[in-house]
Parts: C-alpha cells; structure tokens; sequence
C-alpha cells in the first residue's frame, strides 16, 4: 500500500460514492450552524419538504449577531434584523430537532470554540460549518472547512457534501519558538510567507516541533487562519496533547468507547514517504511577534518593521498596496511601533479560548490601560468566561480598564453593535483586517493576544519583548 | 437553478488583486434571511458614499459598465468569508460570469450553485480581457460554456478549462441535493459499515 499523508486517510475513511471522474459524496461527522449562514438553508429544506438527515450530528449555536452587553436576553438590544435571525435559528433548531445552545446556555459562545469545548470535534471526523473558520477544527486532525448556504443545505438534507480531492501541502515549523512569539505569530507568519492565494486548492498539515509543541489551543489558532492563506483546510496530526484535551469532554467517548477511538486516533498521522504537492518550511527560530500594516492578512510584518512603499511590490499588488496603505492612514517608512492605537478587541475564534485569555491577563496583570483608550476582551464561550473568571482573569481585566464582556464573534466581523468608527485604529486578535472587517473605514491591526495586550497599555502598537 | 446559456454581455475590468466577500457584500447586509435584494448593496462601500450617493469613479457606476454582466477581477477574487451572500449580490446584480487568475475556493464552488460561471485563466489571458474590458460598453464578449470560449470584441477565442460536473449542473440547471439524494442507498451503506467500524462518531 502506498504511502498516505494525513488528509488521505481522512478522505479515504468519509468517501460514501466516487463517480467516474472523481467526484465525490464526502460523508459529513459534525455539522455546525450559526444563525447567518443557514437561515436561508432551512427555508429550503422546508420548501422542498425535506428533513434534517442527521439532526445528531448537527449543533446549532448563535454568535456571529448576539450583543456581548448584560442583559443581552432582552431582544431590545439587537436590531430588529438581528433579533429575526437569532429568532429563525431558535425556531429551526427546535422544529428540525438539531442541538441546540441558545444566549440563555452558558455552553454558547463562538460555534468554533463551542464544537471542541463540548468534546463535538474529535480527531478523524469532517466538520464543516456555513464559515470559513471552519478551519479552526483541524487542529484535532480533522477534515474541517467552511461552505456556503447552498452546501449548509446540501449537508443538511443528505449529511455530505459533493466534493473533489484537494492537493497536499506540507507547512513544517521547525525548531523552537522564542520567547514572545505565539501561535498567532506564528500563522500569520505563514501567511506572510505564502500569501492569501497560496494555499487556494490545498489542504495543509501544518507539522514540526514547533507546532508539535503548541497547546491546542495554540494549534486551533494556528489552524484558524489556514483559510486566510486560501487553503480548504488546516490539519495538525492528533497526539497525547489532543487526547488529553479530548478525554472527558462531554461528547467525547467513554470507557471502552474511548479506549477503541484512541487506537484509532493513533494511526491518523502522515505515513514516511507520504506525498505532498508543495512543502514549504520555516524555521521557529526566525519567526518575530508580528502585525499586519494593510487590509489583507499577507500584509504581515515583525512589529520592528517599517510601513512599506507600494514600490516594494510587483503586479497587481502595487495598487492593493497603495490602497491599503491609504485606508489604514499610514507614511510608508513609519516603524510599526510608531503607530498609535484607540481601540483593543481580544477575542473571536481565533484568539478566544482560555489561553488567550492567560497571555492577556499576564501582560495586564497589576497595570493599567492608557487613558482614553477603549479596551474589551470577549471571551469565546460562556465556559470560557467562567474558567477566566474562577481563575482571577476578569478581575485583572476590570481593574487594568478593560470591558469584560459575554460571549460572542463581536468586533472580530462587527454585526452586532461592537463596532469601530471611521478612522478608528484597533489592535485586534481577530482574523481578517479587511477594509471595513470591523467597521466602516475602521481599521485593524492583527496581533497575538499579548500584543493587544501591550498596545493598550502603551497606547502604540508594542513589541511584547519589551515589555517581558 | 436556471439553466446557464450562451449569451453576448458588456465586461467590467476590476483589476484590484484579493477583492474579498467583505467588500463584495459588507456584513451589515446579512442580517436578511432571503437569498434575494443583495443586488443593490453589491460592493457598498466601494460603490456609494455614506450618504447613499454614488462615487462616479467606481466601474460600475460608470454609464458603460451599468448593465454589466461579466467581471474580469485581480487575482484571488471572493477570498476570505463563506458568506453566499456574496454569489447572490453578484448574481443578483446581473453578473453571470467571473474571470480571474484564481479564485478562493469556497467562493468558487458557491458561485456554481448559483448558475454562475468563475473561470480561471493564466495572467496573459486575463490581461488580453481585461484590456478589452477597458474598451467599455461597445466591446461586448460572448461566453460560451458548452464549447468552453470567450469570444472578445475582436473576435479573439479564448478556451477556457471547467470541471465537467459542475459544467453539466450549469448547462441543464440541476439542484445538488435532487442529485445527491439519487444516490441515498450509497449514504445508507456507508453510515452502516462507517457506524460500525467507528461507533463513537
């Protein structure tokens, strides 16, 4: 038997029917949804008279609109739009019998930090979700990756998706990471490396000591972004660090159960010899706490860097560049350091779990936030919120003036009232800085949660070294 | 899904590299739970001023492009969010047809399950369209899926490649889930052996 990568055996255990041409019905294991993407999904499966197939295997959960103020269960603090599409969720998940964890559940928050908090996501499965960040589940070695309403519908009615093979990319961290370097340095350094097309048509399995030695939580951060480099999906080999993480969770196995899907779980690794398309390695060592400077996310610098020139580019990315450097209102030659921040969001699926909030807390711990500035952390999760909250975290985030608010998306995409305003500068631990992502002519600045952490209090963009 | 047919349309140029959904459709326009009306919002904030009124300078507020219902974009186009909100305000728009040098892969497949038509060619080819784009309103091209051609304004053919069962689903209009459910007995069996071989699941 030939040599199979990670993704192969994945694929090979989910195919349910290959048509001659190579077209496939991949099986579906977990289906996540979210109240923006699958409203006009139901409606469909309820014109058209069909039934959820897999109600089991489907778990719904509210984030991307949901306010992240007290007292959000009263509706009057959502717009009217909001509130129908929070209200469509509630009713579908009830009528078509899928889980379901409403505002009021202390399990909601961000359906990417829900499905692995609650033992959903486990290694070997497929998980798709109607967004992008899908992506984030590979982290536990399985097939995870975003789609759009029409497939949510697709995976609702037949528990599969049509699908081909995608290609295989190897993306090797060698080494150790330095002090001050995290996970999210360590993704968007990728990304700066392959830019956001570079992974369009592949899968990635992200590999090395340097990912080996990531927490899982690290891992989904770094998974997280695999879609900001254009690839279908991000996945990381399964190992004592995901057992540990998976084992007691509550929809995780037990007894002889888990004993079965450990031995399982042990053969989900890329064999010797294994085949990839494309490999591309960096050393742990090189990569420097980073920030992007423009509005897509290859715009990524280390934070000793300096704004560039749209010379310093070739092609069309000249005029992006030029653009870019327009909307975010900055002098090419400016060092990084130099620019001035309002705003900090730490929070979203990428850096929303309790580790983010750990690294957040240590650099905030007994300072305060610079006078004027507007700082909110939002946990990922209602169980988030309460670990951070049994461990003191919140109340060194109250006391350094930051918001400590409840779970949701909030200003990561900015659909419910945690916006930017015009020309506001924020150091954010979300995803994308998109011209408009959190806000009109808002403009964002990706960082690690330490770095936020650090921009808050020095009120600049900061080299979290300086401040270790 | 409407069948996809030949037809002769005006091209915009939108040479930008890595436009993405949050500029094709901003999110403030998701909070409709229809597929339809996302038309008049496609590209808003590129698109109008905070006040409703138009930027002229945008290429499809330009008199020649208004009616256009091909665009030849930068490389990457539709990168970053699942949002099929995106293919929709396209769609609904008037734009049946996307050409770039690559697109992102979730937008991609998206666009097919709206009877809509991404095609991917190398950067000489796209920059011989996007020059007639630049023509304006008299330079219209003519696309044609069964033969798989672009035919510039100058009568210029250009072969493009396309999947075969995505090309068979556009050509006769077919619903994926009418197709998938045709093969329910595979899906019977594979939860059957899969169920048994992994039970946890």
């Amino acid at each position: 038997m030939s040599p199979k990568t990670l993704y192969d055996k994945i694929w090979d255990a989910h195919v349910a029917h290959e048509a001659d041409d190579g077209t496939c019905l991949l099986y579906i294991d977990r289906h996540l949804v979210h109240e923006v993407t699958s409203p006009q999904a139901f409606e469909g499966l309820r014109m058209t008279g069909r039934k959820v197939r897999a109600p089991e295997k489907t778990i719904a959960v509210p984030d991307h609109n949901v306010p992240t103020t007290a007292g959000r269960e009263n509706p009057e603090q959502m717009t009217e739009e909001s509130r129908i599409q929070v209200a469509a969720l509630d009713k579908n998940a009830k009528e078509f019998g899928v889980h379901y964890y409403p505002v009021s559940d202390v399990r909601q928050g961000i359906v990417h930090i829900v499905g692995p908090e609650n033992g959903w996501t486990l290694p070997g499965m497929t998980v798709v979700c109607g967004d992008s960040h899908t992506a984030t589940h590979g982290a536990f070695g399985s097939l995870a990756h975003g789609i759009g309403t029409s497939e949510v519908e697709h995976v609702l009615a037949t528990q599969t998706l049509i699908q081909k093979k995608s290609k295989n990319m190897k993306v090797e961290i060698t080494g150790k990471l330095n002090p001050g370097v995290t996970a999210k340095d360590v993704t968007l350094a990728i990304i700066g490396a392959t830019g956001t097309g570079g992974g369009t048509g592949y899968v990635i399995e992200y590999c090395g000591e340097a990912i080996q030695s990531l927490s899982m939580e690290g891992r989904m951060t770094v998974c997280n972004m695999a879609i900001e480099g254009g690839a279908r999906a991000g996945l990381i080999a399964p190992d004592q660090t995901t057992f540990d993480y998976c084992k007691g969770r509550p929809h995780a196995p037990k007894g002889g159960a888990w004993e079965q899907a450990e031995a399982y779980w042990r053969t989900l690794f890329s064999d010797e010899g294994a085949h990839f398309d494309k490999v591309v390695t960096l050393k742990g060592e090189d990569i420097q706490p980073v920030v992007t400077w423009g509005t897509s996310p290859e715009d990524v610098l280390p934070i000793t860097g300096v704004v560039p020139s749209p010379e310093d580019f070739e092609g069309g990315k000249v005029e992006a560049a030029r653009r870019s450097i327009e909307y975010m209102g900055l002098t090419p030659g400016q060092k990084l350091t130099d620019i001035e921040i309002d705003t900090v969001f730490i929070g979203s699926c990428t850096n929303g779990r309790i580790e983010d909030m750990r690294a957040a807390a240590e650099v905030l711990k007994g300072k305060k936030i610079k006078d004027g500035m507007r700082a909110m952390i939002v946990p990922g999760s209602g169980l988030v919120r309460a670990q951070a909250e049994e461990e003191g975290l919140a109340d060194i985030f109250r006391e350094a003036g930051f918001e400590w608010r409840l779970a949701g998306c909030s200003m990561c995409l900015a659909m419910n009232p945690d916006q930017l305003s015009e020309n506001e500068r924020c150091a954010s631990t979300s995803n994308r800085n998109f011209e408009g992502r959190q806000g009109y002519k808002g403009r964002t600045h990706l960082v690690s949660p330490a770095m936020a952490a650090a921009a808050a209090i020095t009120g600049k963009l900061t080299d979290i070294r300086e401040l270790m | 899904m409407k069948k996809f047919e030949t037809f002769s349309g005006i091209a915009a140029p939108m040479p930008l590299v890595n436009i993405d959904t949050d500029m094709i459709i901003p999110k403030v326009f998701l909070k409709s739970i229809q597929r339809t009306g996302f038309g008049k919002n496609l590209f808003d904030e590129m698109r109008y001023n905070r006040d409703g009124s138009e930027i002229p300078d945008f290429v499809l507020n330009k008199p020649q492009y208004r009616d256009a219902q091909i665009l030849i974009a930068g490389d990457n186009f539709g990168c970053g969010s699942s949002r099929e909100h995106a293919p929709w305000a396209l769609d609904d728009f008037g734009i049946k047809v996307i050409v770039s040098t690559s697109f992102a892969d979730i937008f991609f497949n998206n666009s097919f399950k709206n009877g809509m038509l991404p095609i991917v060619l190398p950067q000489e080819q796209v920059d011989v369209l996007m020059a007639d784009a630049e023509k304006g309103a008299n330079a219209r091209m003519t696309v044609d899926l069964e033969a798989q051609e672009i035919t510039t304004s100058d009568g210029d053919v250009i072969k493009f490649e396309v999947d075969a069962f995505k090309k068979h689903c556009l050509l006769n209009g077919l619903d994926d889930i009418g197709l998938t459910m045709e093969k329910e007995a595979s899906i019977d069996a594979y939860e059957a052996t899969a169920g048994a071989e992994r039970p946890w699941v």
